[in-house]
């Protein structure tokens, strides 16, 4: 097979956004993932989202490793370029995208086996090193395109569909992220749109290291009795500890909530996060607090979703570095080569 | 009979690593270029920050002769740990300097060589309450007594002290007193000079005194890299830290912000992939490392090459492996490099001479990169990378301007210019590329190594694999004209023997070359320069019944890749081969070369100079 082609055609009164684009300008070319896969819906999520911030897709740039959910990126935002890189290097490649041109919204897309396992080292250090991204996790709990091997995020006890039972701990990317300074930390369910998009939006308006674990179920490999990355499986132990609505600057703010029971963090940008409690004991603005909950609740079976941490002040790769305001890669030969004359003196300095 | 030369000899100073030794082993050796006689100097030192032993070595060389040379003239032993053997390696006649406040028993010398004792200990107790001052100034005590030694003009080293310390005026007088005593102390008690003196001369002219790494990072800067993305290691660390220096003199901004980025990365993987990430995205970057590094960089590097990224590589090679011999020089990554990767993939690799060349190529190679779209490495040594070289001054034209290669812009685009990211128009081969976030509905296409049609469309079909892969080579054909060309030089009379050589080999081999003319053996003499090789190359091969090919590395790595790129027959093709980790000598050459010139029977292939 080579490619599809998808019909440009739409509805007439398919409503445009504020840049007088349609939802349909936000998608991508057909996907190639099995009817059913938890990762069309995180696409469908992402174009939402994209397309509720009125983001111009091509100041957007979307970057994956290798596996069924870095081949998503083709299926969302046709109009922005794309980089399929190499199994577990994402991070990096992101990174050094980023170091070029900090105007850009950077857009990571994983899975568990490329994050999780082969680069496990390249989700750390791109997270510890604050880089302004949003980093989308599609976790499925098992490898799809070489047809049902555990992930290192599969769950200890958790059986594969050929029967095999799981021994190995699972790694938590989200208490990962967490203790490595995400400043943005949700985990959603690719069956909850209403959850899952707001957090899409939260995160891409977040000017730090904004990370998202979205549980996937495999239909093909991980979604069986016994599995606990099933559907069955995570609708039934999935506790939100909140709800998020992004308001935009523009947004009027409607709703009032009584005292205690909603938050409101307020971004850089203006954008507020409204957050109705759903868990007592969690401040999703306390990382110890964030840390704790998420413990706790795992230690009960539950599965902790929502935004469950943010910082409303986050600093980011180019504030530690120093760089200039613009892109890097705007700057001229002026800007870049001393010339001649301070060669001499370089010249002088060395006789 | 003692040694007698004058501007022609061999000091080597064994020191104790931290002890502070190498500053002022840098003032002896800066002085004598300030008397306008050409040095070379090289540190052998081991992989360890304090307590091991260390080498400084200086040659002395009025004829200008920059290789190493083998074998000492003047021994300044501080190092009791290695004692015996730095005795044992002075040539006889030489001259052995040395600490003499604690007797050494009669039966640790050598009688056929001067021994020349001065009590720094014991000065330096005397002079100095306070411990560390009594190291450092040790050392400049014995630069002094050297001076008056070897006839030094002694303004030389005290001007080059009152330039060092301009900054902190209160270090200069104390640095002047201790050079001072020990020149009195040698004046007053040793008969001045030895037989090995310094003359004034005139044969330093402009040239500057400088390592590849830093020249490498300077060409760096002046090329219009933006961003640096590493991981330590040595030989190439001073390269990325002198790319920050020099990026952070020359590029900061009144406000303090930076118009450049450096990331120490967590390994080697994610420093070439950041750079990858920025090529992509329209920044010009680069990485440095040695051997093992760029076997991790293996997958990236094909990735790259696939995908028609520009990169920058700079390779400062040392003996291999991982746990191999950090602190020793070879050419041993030739093949690594020009053949990184899996799948079918073949790099661009420049090879600089001296720090002078490293600085061009350092520029040049961002423009290659952007120019041809792929991953250009840089072969250094450490022989060139971590010593001072004495080399042309830098030179920069300002009319120059950053070759950005085929990216289509936003207006081009707007006009409607037809655009296909693996698209041949030119027919040489180099596609248009965009950057990110360019035009809001044209020239967006979706990177990947392979699998994917001439507009970047997905696609497994095998003719449109082919078709790239042809693309791919019609490239490599652009790179061969334009990457630089190889430097010949005739010898004085017509000959059948040609020799062939690269990198920090032309110093050594040079003076060779002049040695084997006087010992009546003619050869034209051809100075590689990059690979794919120019045509200029194997016509040098072909022009030659016998062509001797001189590295550093124990397989003939550029011998294999002449052969193999060029469907040569090996047996043209006689390898000369240098590899215990120490730079090749022109002695080392010679004595290979003349053997097998000078032999008319058939020379055995395998293993040729392999056993020296």
């Amino acid at each position: 097979m080579t490619f599809l082609n998808k019909s440009r055609f739409h509805h007439p009164q398919l409503a445009p956004n504020a840049l007088g684009l349609t939802r349909r300008d936000y998608e991508g070319a057909i996907s190639t993932l099995c009817a059913g896969c938890g990762h069309d819906s995180i696409s469908a999520a992402i174009i939402q989202a994209c397309f509720e911030l009125d983001l111009p897709p091509h100041r957007i740039a979307k970057l994956s490793g290798i596996g069924c959910s870095s081949k998503t990126p083709t299926y969302f935002l046709g109009a922005a370029h794309g980089f399929n890189s190499v199994h577990g290097r994402m991070p990096s490649v992101l990174t050094g995208a980023n170091l070029a041109n900090r105007d850009l919204v950077y857009l990571g897309v994983s899975g568990d086996g490329d994050s999780a396992s082969i680069g496990l080292g390249q989700f750390a250090h791109s997270i510890r090193r604050g880089v302004n991204m949003t980093y989308i996790v599609e976790n499925n709990g098992v490898y799809g395109l070489t047809k049902g091997q555990f992930s290192a995020t599969s769950d200890k006890g958790s059986k594969a569909k050929k029967g095999t039972i799981n021994t190995d701990e699972p790694i938590d990317m989200v208490a990962m992220a967490l203790q490595l300074g995400a400043t943005f930390v949700g985990r959603s369910f690719s069956g909850d749109k209403a959850q899952l998009v707001p957090l899409i939006k939260a995160a891409l308006r977040h000017p730090g290291a904004a990370f998202i674990d979205c549980i996937s179920p495999c239909v093909a490999f991980n979604n069986h009795e016994g599995s606990t990355k099933s559907f069955d499986f995570v609708r039934a132990h999935n506790e939100a500890v909140n709800r998020l609505d992004v308001i935009l600057g523009r947004d009027h703010i409607e709703a009032e909530y009584e005292p205690g029971t909603a938050i409101e963090v307020t971004q850089h940008d203006g954008t507020v996060l409204r957050l109705r409690k759903l868990a007592e004991e969690h401040d999703p603005t306390d990382r110890v607090s964030a840390m704790n909950h998420l413990q706790e609740r795992k230690a009960a079976g539950e599965i902790v979703t929502g935004l469950i941490f943010v910082d409303p002040e986050p600093e980011e790769l180019h504030d530690h570095l120093g760089t200039i305001a613009g892109p890097l890669n705007a700057l001229g030969d002026a800007d870049l080569c001393p010339g001649a004359a301070a060669l001499e003196k370089v010249n002088a300095a060395l006789r | 009979m003692a040694l007698t030369a004058t501007n022609d000899f061999v000091v080597k100073f064994a020191n104790v690593n931290g002890s502070g030794s190498a500053s002022a082993n840098q003032l002896f050796a800066k002085s004598i270029l300030r008397m306008g006689i050409p040095i070379a100097s090289r540190n052998i030192f081991p992989s360890n920050i304090q307590g091991l032993p260390t080498w400084f070595e200086v040659r002395v060389s009025g004829a200008g002769h920059l290789g190493r040379r083998g074998g000492v003239d003047l021994m300044v032993a501080m190092n009791p740990q290695t004692w015996d053997r730095d005795v044992a390696e002075i040539e006889p006649g030489g001259y052995l300097f040395y600490d003499s406040t604690r007797p050494i028993p009669q039966s640790r010398f050598r009688q056929d060589i001067t021994v020349i004792g001065v009590p720094l200990t014991a000065m330096c107790n005397e002079a100095y309450d306070d411990p560390r001052q009594r190291q450092l100034f040790k050392n400049i005590i014995y630069v002094g007594a050297l001076s008056a030694l070897l006839d030094m003009d002694p303004e030389a080293p005290a001007q080059l002290i009152r330039e060092q310390f301009r900054a902190k005026e209160k270090l200069i007088q104390p640095n002047l007193d201790a050079l001072k005593m020990g020149r009195d102390w040698a004046m007053a008690n040793l008969s001045c000079p030895l037989g090995l003196t310094l003359a004034r001369m005139d044969a330093v002219g402009d040239r500057i005194f400088t390592d590849g790494n830093s020249a490498a990072a300077l060409g760096a800067v002046y090329g219009g890299a933006t961003v640096c993305a590493w991981y330590p290691i040595t030989p190439s660390t001073s390269l990325a830290e002198g790319y920050e220096r020099y990026a952070r003199k020359f590029r900061t901004n009144p406000d303090g912000t930076k118009r450049y980025a450096i990331v120490q990365a967590e390994d080697e993987l994610a420093s070439i992939g950041m750079v990858i990430g920025a090529g992509w995205n329209g920044a010009r970057a680069f990485t440095a490392t040695s051997g093992p590094g760029i076997s991790l960089m293996g997958e990236f590097v094909g990735l790259a090459y696939f995908a028609e990224i520009p990169a920058v590589i700079f390779d400062v090679q040392r003996a291999g492996p991982s746990t191999g011999m950090p602190t020793r020089t070879q050419q041993s990554d030739v093949l690594a490099a020009a053949y990184a990767s899996h799948g079918d993939t073949k790099h661009v690799v420049l090879l600089p001479e001296d720090p002078h060349e490293c600085f061009i190529m350092g520029a040049d190679a961002f423009d290659l990169a952007d120019r041809l779209q792929t991953p250009i490495f840089v072969l250094l040594d450490l022989d060139i990378g971590m010593n001072d070289w004495l080399c042309e001054p830098f030179h920069w034209d300002d009319a120059r301007r950053m070759d950005r290669g085929k990216v289509m812009t936003a207006e081009e685009l707007e006009e409607g210019k037809t655009f296909g990211r693996y698209l041949d128009v030119d027919g040489d081969g180099i596609p248009f590329r965009t950057w990110p976030g360019t035009h809001p509905t044209k020239g967006s296409f979706f990177t990947r190594g392979t699998s994917r049609d001439r507009y970047a469309r997905y696609t497994e079909e095998g003719a449109a694999y082919v078709d790239n892969m042809q693309r791919l080579l019609r490239k490599f054909d652009t790179a061969k004209q334009i990457v630089p060309r190889p430097v010949e030089t005739h010898a004085k009379q017509p000959t059948p023997l040609g020799v062939i050589f690269y990198g920090s080999t032309s110093a050594a081999m040079r003076e060779a070359l002049e040695a084997l003319e006087a010992d009546g053996i003619h050869l034209d003499a051809l100075r590689v320069r990059a690979f794919p090789f120019h045509d200029d190359v194997l016509d040098f091969v072909r022009r030659h019944e016998r062509v001797f090919l001189v590295e550093q590395n124990r397989d003939a790595q550029l011998r294999t890749l002449v052969v193999n790129e060029g469907e040569i027959d090996p047996s043209r093709i006689v390898p000369v081969l240098h590899y215990d980790g120490t730079p090749i000598t022109a002695r080392f050459i010679r004595a290979a070369i003349a053997d097998r010139a000078s032999a008319t029977n058939v020379i055995p292939l395998s293993r040729m100079g392999a056993a020296e």
